[in-house]
């Protein structure tokens, strides 16, 4: 009898839980619907644009450019004691390279971008939704997918190639003052094998990933601010699932990136 | 101008309005009562349409707004101004970029034009010269003048008003209802007023409708509403908690 108990109340756990994921997707991709509509009719202010692209992109770079120049150091470091043992030393920048261009670049500043830029939209949204400040809003007559979501998207599409790409070079840098000033490899070869095994396409892979990420960190954050429960408790969750959801949709969307864009791009 | 009928609205199985009907005139001056909790507040915001009912219909002027999407809602709530009962001030905002919001979204006046509109409607709130102030240094009192100043700067035909003396002291409640009897006759426009605060009730309807258990219970001017007989219309009319009463009486 007790088992029977316990075994249908988790049944019906899984079934609330799955109806609520179902229902939160269904939103998700209404708000997506809704944001591509609201593009589609050229209607952004540029002033609420640039004010977004400023916050987004070069308050972040401090927090990309350190993430960025850190695991370059790291990764030339470490490539290189595992590749010294086979007497490859000159191609540590070249995995330096090729791992920050396609993967760690975008990954880790989308990462980065998540946790700073994500929480502060989720935060601010869900703080104007619980004092009425977006029903306040919508009697003004402006539909808050245009006035809240159009610009933070754009920006973040705009900013977060940029901010990769910074991120690229700055992780490429230090890897190679690693290199030559830690640990001795000899920088021509070094500098000649990092051009060599680097393509034009791990540059591609890495700036459209960066753009995709983007687009998943604007659309999710603006969707948990503005669906965010009562109080401060309902903010401070929906900040929280903001960086969550974000961070795992970019880990989740970039392996299927790297196996799709690699496919494509290597073979052009 | 605005007609309601049969609305129902449930959130999950608590069920808050069911078979609301009633009707306001152009021109005319509406007070809901009603208990806390009761779904005054809701009902207000069905009127434009920032809750969307499970049952029954809205019109305004003739149109059922229920059926329309946020973007074809945009037309309709030019219409109208709110008041809502924290101000919901843009706090990233100054005052004057609180009430210009709309001209320079839609970039449809010239910035001296705009600026002479705010002077106008803060001026006419009584409230001159609080341009360049935020939001966070204003009162509660200060708020609200400001948030009807929002409302009221693009000479809506409709103002909603949700429990605009709530948190206020009695002096700054009365400058409220003062305010809003001044913009009801100075713009000629339908005013809907969500409040418990009797006084204002009394103040500022010319017709006033009782919601209790999930329907309009009453409805009349506001001499016949606070002469009634109906034992619970009296009960509520004259702030009389029941158990409160029979407590002291027993104690007596």
């Amino acid at each position: 009898m007790g088992t029977g108990f316990a075994s249908l109340r988790h049944m019906l756990f899984w079934e609330k839980w799955v109806s609520d994921w179902l229902e939160g997707l269904g939103r998700l991709t209404l708000l997506t619907k809704e944001t591509i509509a609201s593009l589609l009719t050229f209607k952004v202010s540029w002033r609420d644009l640039l004010y977004q692209v400023y916050f987004v992109g070069v308050k972040s770079q401090s927090v990309v450019l350190i993430t960025g120049a850190f695991t370059g150091m790291v990764l030339g470091a470490q490539t290189y004691f595992q590749f010294h043992k086979v007497k490859m030393d000159t191609a540590t920048l070249a995995v330096v390279s090729v791992s920050m261009c396609s993967e760690l670049g975008p990954v880790l500043t989308g990462l980065m971008v998540a946790g700073r830029v994500g929480a502060a939209i989720a935060a601010e949204l869900g703080t104007m939704r619980v004092t009425e400040q977006i029903d306040a809003l919508r009697t003004l007559a402006t539909h808050p997918v245009d006035y809240l979501v159009v610009p933070r998207l754009l920006a973040l599409h705009a900013a977060l190639p940029l901010l990769t790409a910074e991120s690229i070079v700055v992780g490429i840098g230090a890897g190679y003052l690693v290199g030559v000033y830690l640990l001795g490899i000899d920088r021509t070869y070094l500098w000649f094998n990092m051009l060599k095994y680097t393509g034009n396409s791990d540059v591609a892979i890495g700036l459209i990933k960066a753009l995709i990420f983007g687009g998943i960190v604007a659309i999710i954050s603006c969707y948990k601010g503005m669906t965010c429960g009562e109080g401060a408790e309902g903010v401070g969750r929906a900040t929280t699932e903001a960086v969550v959801y974000s961070s795992i949709t970019i880990l989740i969307t970039n392996f299927f990136l790297t196996l799709t864009l690699g496919k494509v791009l290597h073979a052009l | 101008m605005i007609e309601v009928c049969n609305l129902e609205k449930s959130f999950g199985d608590h069920k808050i309005l069911q078979g609301v009907s009633f009707c306001i005139d152009r021109g005319e001056s509406v007070v809901i009562i009603g208990r806390s909790g009761g779904g005054k507040s809701v009902l207000l915001k069905h009127l434009i349409a920032l809750l969307k009912p499970d049952a029954g219909q809205v019109l305004i002027d003739g149109e059922n707004i229920v059926p329309m999407n946020e973007r074809q809602l945009l037309r309709v709530r030019r219409k109208f101004g709110m008041l809502f009962q924290g101000a919901a001030l843009f706090d990233s905002m100054t005052v004057a970029e609180n009430i210009a919001f709309v001209f320079r979204r839609e970039k449809s006046l010239p910035e001296e034009e705009i600026a002479g509109k705010v002077a106008h409607v803060l001026d006419l709130v009584d409230l001159p010269g609080i341009e360049n102030k935020n939001p966070s240094e204003l009162s509660g009192g200060m708020r609200k003048r400001v948030g009807l100043a929002r409302a009221i700067v693009y000479e809506p035909q409709i103002v909603l008003y949700d429990e605009p003396t709530t948190g206020l002291d009695p002096i700054a409640s009365d400058s409220i209802d003062k305010l809003i009897l001044r913009v009801r006759d100075r713009l000629n426009v339908t005013s809907v007023v969500v409040t418990h605060d009797m006084r204002s009730a009394r103040r500022l309807g010319q017709r006033i409708l009782m919601l209790h258990e999930k329907h309009i219970y009453a409805t009349g001017t506001p001499e016949e509403i606070f002469s009634s007989q109906d034992p619970i219309v009296k009960q509520f009319v004259e702030g009389i908690s029941e158990p409160i009463a029979q407590g002291i009486q027993a104690t007596l």
